[in-house]
């Protein structure tokens, strides 16, 4: 039995560093505020089992800045709770100070200030020297990759990700599992992970022709560290070919699978199995419900809907880790195992402040080597943030970067309506920063970028939005598919979140006009990342940079557009 | 990139694919009455039967669904939500080792599967599982 004294063992890096601070001058405040790396890092390591965690990297290998989502909208039994709990609120939660580096590193307020006092964060070459602090700590410590590693820049698109196998390789992981990586295609995938010095884990990618496990994704791997028997069990994103083009890995099936997960997890304990860890891509409120329905599993590391927790979430005897995105955060989590069993763990939600955490210099050098080929191309300016304009995605609706490329699909594509798809990557841009063509890559690059023209009904646009709001504000979990809103320009409507499909979506207007939206008529209606084969038009990222290069300086009108009641 | 006005005007063939989504009557009273004709009324028991199926479809046209149900001697499936709900009957005889069957069925849109399985004992036993038909895209 885990002690709550044990369970309560966990603290959050930068947290509690630092005094209080006044409103209005945090900036000052953050700036006199002197963050060292042997602080970030300072660990009392514990027990005998070291758990490193990165997932979500979406293939950033440099420093960026990352806004976390101000709009976070929990539904059914995940209403207020966490992950989705932002800003005030959230330092509230985690005791955390306003200004502080906690507050810049997890919630959105304030934060083109603090990212100008605390500077950008991530970059591999400072995962890797965490990675390596860990290492020295605990050698055998296990690094798990939970996925949406090879995808997400412009560099990755040209090397259909293979800067990023070179980079991850080199920070040696032991097991990875898998989300985004198939939208390079199976050949590409079957090729890489054919290769790959780890274990490429997945007990729900199945066969689709025959629906039996596959040979290349095997369900879990074991491990022997600190004379513990520890098994990996991989969970690969569930709906891949339903949230992204099937016909790119037809070959696959995947599927939440919880009773083959609690067999697995039956087996690697028959097996000898003293800690079992699933790595995991569900998304947090669907391992929230796998851990209840599964028995077994002592540790999730959770992936996917990105969220960064300063501690992890507690199911029965399983404690789930989020570890954040865009290369933002390292989790680190040691565990005393013994008599087989998980007694009880220390927890660090290590935030990688580039500034603070020195590069590992190999790392840089590779990381540089991978870059080389496409310096020029990537660091064109193409335009730059007006001095108020803060270019960002994450969160449930529209954020300004997705403005930015409705915008563009609306202007470059003379439609009425522009849709974008509501993924949660994409790092952010300041105000009065350049905007290089390697930013517009890093929020729209992805293996099918072709920005469609087509004419819908008012009818099918509501049933689109319904469907996509559905697979976020369905109140059971295991409905949902992770992303967010569809984003929408050219176009207002009102969402009650807790109606059922069919009735959220109400007050559709053309915003060219005022009118509302006839269900009879149709539009001009333009978007990108159609999951649908043969999608034709130009890829999005030169749309949006035709867009960008007219503009030349970026400033946009607040969106007021979503009106969102129920939350 | 520098977009011509004839590579703006392209028009994107590919979008949303259309399902069946929409205008369809509900056939849940259809299942009602194949169900009722199975058991002639009979009261249906919640338990002991299981139904193996994915929360949301990959592919609505071929979607995997899994029943098994120790100690019945036959078990009908039924999609409550397509025109035709019968799907499949599976019948078992004494030395039948194992009580389950599976097949893929195609569902016009989001709908409960349902099934009823008649056990050895007479008595009748029910379970369903609500399958998600969706549009796709925008994830993640």
């Amino acid at each position: 039995m885990i002690s709550r004294r044990d369970f309560l063992q966990t603290s959050m890096a930068a947290a509690a560093l630092y005094g209080t601070s006044g409103f209005g001058n945090w900036a000052r405040l953050a700036a006199q505020q002197a963050l060292t790396q042997d602080k970030l890092l300072e660990f009392d390591t514990y027990g005998n089992v070291s758990l490193i965690h990165v997932t979500d990297i979406h293939a950033q290998l440099k420093p960026i800045y990352f806004r976390e989502p101000s709009v976070n909208i929990g539904v059914g039994g995940n209403k207020g709770a966490v992950p989705h709990v932002t800003g005030s609120d959230f330092r509230k939660l985690y005791g955390i100070d306003d200004g502080s580096p906690s507050a810049y590193a997890l919630s959105h307020n304030d934060f083109s200030s603090l990212a100008q006092a605390y500077g950008r964060v991530g970059g591999l070459d400072r995962v890797s020297t965490v990675v390596n602090s860990i290492r020295a700590a605990r050698p055998d410590a296990l690094l798990l990759d939970g996925g949406d590693t090879w995808h997400g820049s412009y560099t990755c698109y040209q090397t259909e990700g293979q800067d990023m196998v070179n980079v991850m390789n080199a920070l040696k992981p032991d097991a990875m599992t898998f989300h985004w990586e198939f939208t390079l295609g199976s050949e590409r995938v079957n090729e890489i992970v054919g290769g790959l010095p780890f274990a490429a884990l997945g007990q729900n990618i199945f066969d689709a022709e025959w629906d039996e496990p596959t040979e290349l994704f095997p369900p879990y791997k074991f491990f022997e560290r600190g004379g513990v028997k520890i098994a990996v069990i991989g969970q690969a994103f569930p709906y891949m070919p339903i949230a992204n083009p099937g016909w790119m890995f037809p070959e696959y099936s995947f599927g939440i699978r919880d009773e083959r997960m609690q067999e697995m997890v039956d087996e690697v304990r028959a097996n000898g199995a003293e800690l079992v860890v699933c790595l995991s891509h569900n998304g947090f409120d669907v391992d929230k419900q796998m851990a209840g329905k599964v028995t077994g599993i002592d540790v999730i590391l959770s992936g996917h809907t990105h969220d960064a927790l300063p501690e992890p979430v507690i199911v029965g005897e399983t404690i789930i880790v989020a570890s954040g995105s865009n290369g933002k955060f390292v989790s680190r989590v040691d565990l005393d195992v013994r008599d087989g069993r998980m007694m009880g763990f220390r927890h660090k939600l290590i935030p990688i402040f580039s500034d603070v955490i020195a590069p590992d210099a190999e790392v840089s050098k590779l990381i540089d080597e991978q870059r080389a080929p496409y310096t020029s191309a990537l660091s064109e300016v193409i335009g730059r943030t007006g001095d108020e304009q803060t270019l960002y995605r994450r969160g449930n609706f529209n954020g300004t970067w997705d403005d930015l490329i409705c915008d563009a699909l609306i202007s470059e594509r003379e439609a009425d309506i522009a849709l974008s798809p509501g993924v949660r990557w994409g790092p952010s841009i300041l105000p009065g920063q350049d905007i290089t063509r390697e930013d517009i890559w890093n929020v729209t690059s992805m293996s099918y970028g072709e920005a469609y023209r087509t004419e819908m009904t008012g009818e099918f646009l509501h049933v689109v939005l319904e469907d996509v709001a559905d697979n976020l504000f369905n109140p059971d979990p295991y409905y949902q598919q992770g992303g967010d809103m569809v984003r929408v320009g050219g176009l207002g409507y009102r969402i009650d979140v807790t109606k059922p499909q069919g009735d959220r979506i109400t007050e559709m207007t053309l915003l060219k006009t005022g009118e509302k939206i006839d269900p009879s008529k149709t539009y001009q209606v333009a978007g990108w990342a159609s999951v649908n084969e043969g999608t034709e038009g130009p890829k999005i990222w030169d749309v949006v940079e035709a867009h960008i290069a007219k503009q030349g300086t970026i400033s946009l009108d607040p969106n007021n557009s979503v009106n969102v009641v129920g939350a | 990139m520098e977009l011509t006005r004839r590579q703006t005007l392209t028009i994107g063939s590919g979008t949303f694919a259309f399902a069946a989504l929409a205008g369809l009557p509900a056939f849940a009273s259809l299942t009602d009455d194949a169900v009722a004709a199975m058991t002639n009324g009979a009261e249906l028991i919640d338990g002991g039967i299981d139904i193996t199926a994915p929360e949301i479809a990959e592919n609505g046209n071929t979607v995997p669904i899994a029943v098994s149900a120790p100690g019945a001697v036959e078990i009908a499936l039924f999609a409550s939500g397509n025109p035709t709900p019968a799907v499949a009957t599976f019948k078992f005889g004494p030395l039948s080792g194992s009580r389950s069957g599976s097949t893929r069925i195609r569902l016009a849109k989001t709908q409960d599967v349902v099934a009823i399985a008649k056990m050895e004992d007479g008595t009748f036993r029910q379970a369903s599982a609500t399958v998600k038909v969706t549009i796709g895209g925008c994830g993640g």
